[in-house]
């Protein structure tokens, strides 16, 4: 039912000579989750639109599924689901009706229609809402009818443009919990497109991070983290320290030493409370300040001296 | 009083309907010709939206020549018919006529809104129901024209207005056909009846005002009509 | 299927615009055409564009006259207005928006009646070209006051005007140097509008007009009853001269949407 996604040497030139895609190939597991990682403008949209059929690559450029080339396949034709970053609702209808649509479309049965609204209605907890106006939704809401529209003609690959950036921070975090359960439960093939990377890091079972139109490292979480292979990559994902020897470390793997017998010493510069951790910035170490992120209960004034460690195994060397 | 005259009634009722026609006309004309314009770029789109546009300031006087340019007795349709079927037509003094200069100053006012409108549509909706494999036919049922359902009402009802009122252009065709403005423009000159050209003043004003509260209801947004 | 779906769309476009424009074109060439029977081969001539002149550049003036007015009247008074509009969401302030409206659905021809049957006794007044000057104030007005009162809300008028108060600027410096010069575009949108509609005013001008007070437009019919079909041309060669530049005006200024919002 979910298919494995092949993209071919696709890059993507727009009419007014904007260059959105330099050629990439991409290789996608059928049932797992990919998200595509990037500032924007970095090519994650466009790649996402090609996948779905709504921009072609320039010539040269195919995308396949399961091995079938699709490239000349029209989007009404692929089989996606697509949930945009606004959601797309069609205002006339109501949230059954929303969701019904690709299946009315497709010539379902009355009662195939309604049973599999009901169940896309109670995956996604909208069951007592099937009568609402889209206009009467919340935003967290609205989302979740766009996923339920997306997945109810059960496609072969769902395809998520940032769903989440129009919501607040609260919202967006349980909402990201919610959205992985439910890949996971439906078991389809999904791309999710987000420049968030604690969205990317708690969905993907990879993350294909972008760049200026060019996928610079495709990893799981842990290895995009751990091991980057560009500075890009690196600082993108979270905060980093570059060494004097030119290694990276990551301001949670730099330890305060015990009685000053430290690798590294300096003069702490600030410090900042930020409820779960206490961030140092020290001066002396690196180039800049060196962050230092610690969870330990330290007692410390600006000006005093700090004596560091980095974690074993934790430092970075770029390729 | 003034509703049991049959000749009053009548008016009212001939240009009702020439008004109604008028506004179903132009504005399907309008839909098809403002989405292509307002969607596709092509060498020398701008000319066309301009040039479609320009008559707006035109008034009645001039749309009624510019008929009978089109369709008088030395009319340019007279002159295609006379050649391809050797009778010449003549349309320009009859209702053909009068329907014709309507609907030339009606589709440059609905072109201008159904194209604006067009502009203001989410193409993520389309997208969407793209994706749920609807065809181009289905997204224009189930998304287009939904979308542009507000705006259809409301170019509609500044059609229907604008044609209610309209003046110069009956007064150059000279046409025995009783509109409304015509039948109170000739109480108030041959007859000096003010009372009665008042009354049907308010009649026509009345059902004018009618339409476009109506249309501003729909529409949310305020509509506006000249000519 | 998808390519005979844009066929026909351009076609039918194709169509309307000639249908607009043909007729036009027709128009011009006839007013400079020596005989129209004969057609363009007889000779072209500007003899019938003088001829207008001529007969009818008291008219030509007279609109002008009347625009420049009307839109000078419509700015003082309309500006100020449409500010009180935008700041006020009160039910007065939408009732004032219903009534602007009200000259927009009553048709010319009652606005005129209207204006002769209260006025028409002031024997120089109803005689004079001020007359019709207070038919297009009263039918001009809510355009432009529309097209202000839309740019003034789409800006924060509030916050706006505080800053500038807050630097020290008085009633009147604010609102001629802040929110003047930040709704220029809604303003000079509704004086091309103005300007425009003044012009090829005629269904209120033809009720209000004496002899000696006639406009363009009321010439224009005069010419189309009495005169030459060249000369008929000539001076609607003229009308398209006085107005194109001004039409073209408006759409650089993207303000030919009569829709207002």
């Amino acid at each position: 039912m979910s298919v494995a996604i092949r993209l071919e040497r696709c890059a993507k030139t727009f009419a007014n000579g904007a260059r959105a895609l330099e050629p990439i190939d991409l290789s996608i597991v059928a049932g797992e989750t990919l998200v595509l990682l990037g500032p924007s403008g970095c090519g994650k949209t466009t790649t996402l639109r090609i996948i779905a059929g709504l921009e072609e690559p320039d010539s040269g450029g195919n995308v396949f599924f399961d091995d079938k080339d699709v490239t000349r396949t029209p989007v009404e034709k692929r089989s996606v689901g697509i949930v945009f970053q606004s959601y797309a609702l069609f205002p006339h209808l109501d949230v059954a009706g929303n969701v019904a649509y690709g299946l009315r479309i497709r010539g379902e049965s009355r009662e195939r229609l309604r049973s599999r609204v009901n169940e896309m209605l109670a995956l996604v907890r909208l069951t007592e809402l099937a009568d609402r106006k889209i206009d009467q939704l919340s935003g967290g809401q609205k989302q979740r009818v766009a996923l339920a529209r997306a997945i109810a003609i059960s496609p072969r690959v769902l395809l998520l443009d940032e769903p989440l950036a129009a919501l607040d921070a609260k919202l967006r975090e349980h909402l990201r919990a919610e959205i992985r359960d439910l890949l996971r439960r439906v078991g389809i093939t999904a791309i999710y497109v987000t420049h968030d990377q604690a969205e990317a890091m708690t969905l993907g079972d990879r993350i294909a991070v972008m760049n200026a139109g060019r996928i610079e490292q495709i990893g799981t979480p842990l290895e995009i983290y751990r091991m980057p292979k560009t500075q890009f990559v690196a600082e993108f994902v979270g905060n980093v320290n570059r060494l004097p020897d030119g290694t990276l470390v990551r301001p949670e793997d730099v330890l305060i030493a015990a009685n000053g017998a430290g690798e590294m010493h300096g003069k702490l510069r600030s410090i900042a409370f930020l409820g779960d951790r206490l961030r140092l910035v020290v001066d002396g170490c690196a180039e800049d300040g060196l962050i230092v992120d610690t969870t330990e209960r330290v007692e410390l004034a600006i000006g005093d001296d700090v004596s560091l460690q980095i974690r074993p195994g934790a430092r970075v060397r770029l390729q | 009083m003034i509703f049991t005259n049959a000749r009053y009634a009548s008016s009212l009722v001939s240009t009702i309907v020439l008004s109604l026609s008028v506004t179903v006309a132009a504005v399907s004309l309008s839909t098809i010709a403002g989405f292509f314009l307002a969607r596709s770029s092509f060498p020398g789109r701008a000319f066309l939206v301009s040039m479609l546009t320009l008559p707006l300031a035109f008034p009645g006087v001039v749309v009624g020549f510019l008929v009978i340019m089109l369709g008088g007795r030395l009319g340019i349709v007279g002159d295609i018919t006379q050649f391809l079927f050797g009778q010449r037509v003549v349309f320009a003094y009859s209702i053909t006529g009068l329907f014709v200069g309507y609907l030339y100053f009606s589709i440059p006012r609905a072109i201008l809104t159904i194209m604006a409108a067009v502009e203001t549509l989410d193409r993520s909706r389309e997208e969407a129901a793209r994706s749920l494999g609807a065809g181009h036919i289905a997204v224009a049922r189930d998304v287009i024209l939904p979308g542009l359902a507000p705006a259809l009402v409301a170019t509609s009802a500044i059609c229907f207005a604008t044609a209610m009122g309209a003046f110069g252009t009956a007064f150059t065709l000279a046409t025995d056909l009783n509109v409304l403005p015509m039948t109170i423009y000739t109480e108030f000159t041959l007859y000096a009846d003010v009372a009665v050209s008042a009354a049907l003043s308010v009649v026509l004003g009345a059902v004018t005002w009618v339409a476009l509260a109506l249309a501003r209801t729909v529409a949310g947004s305020t509509v506006a009509a000249a000519g | 299927m998808r390519a005979l779906g844009f066929a026909f769309s351009f076609t039918l476009t194709l169509g309307l615009c000639a249908f607009m424009i043909v007729p036009i074109g027709m128009s011009i060439l006839a007013g400079i055409t020596a005989n129209y029977f004969v057609g363009p081969s007889g000779g072209l001539t500007l003899s019938w564009v003088q001829q207008v002149l001529s007969l009818y550049l008291p008219s030509i003036v007279l609109s002008l006259m009347v625009a420049f007015t009307t839109l000078g009247i419509d700015l003082a008074a309309g500006v100020p207005f449409a500010y009180v509009l935008a700041r006020n969401t009160g039910t007065l302030s939408r009732l004032a928006e219903e009534l602007l409206s009200l000259p927009i659905a009553i048709p010319g021809l009652a606005i005129a009646l209207g204006l002769i049957i209260t006025y028409g006794t002031f024997r120089e007044f109803r005689a004079s070209w001020l007359f019709i000057v207070v038919g297009h104030v009263l039918f001009t007005m809510p355009f432009l006051v529309r097209s202000v009162v839309a740019v003034m809300r789409s800006i924060d008028l509030p916050v706006l005007e505080e800053s500038a108060a807050s630097l020290g600027a008085s009633f009147l410096q604010r609102f001629l140097g802040v929110i003047v010069p930040n709704s220029l575009g809604g303003i000079v949108a509704g004086a091309l509008m103005v300007f425009t509609l003044s012009i090829g005013e005629f269904n209120i001008t033809w009720m209000l007009h004496t002899p000696l007070t006639k406009t363009l437009p009321v010439g224009l019919a005069d010419s189309y009853a009495s005169m030459r079909l060249e000369v008929a041309s000539a001076y609607t060669l003229v009308f398209f001269v006085v107005i194109t530049p001004v039409l073209v005006a408006l759409q650089r200024f993207g303000a030919v949407r009569v829709r207002g919002t």
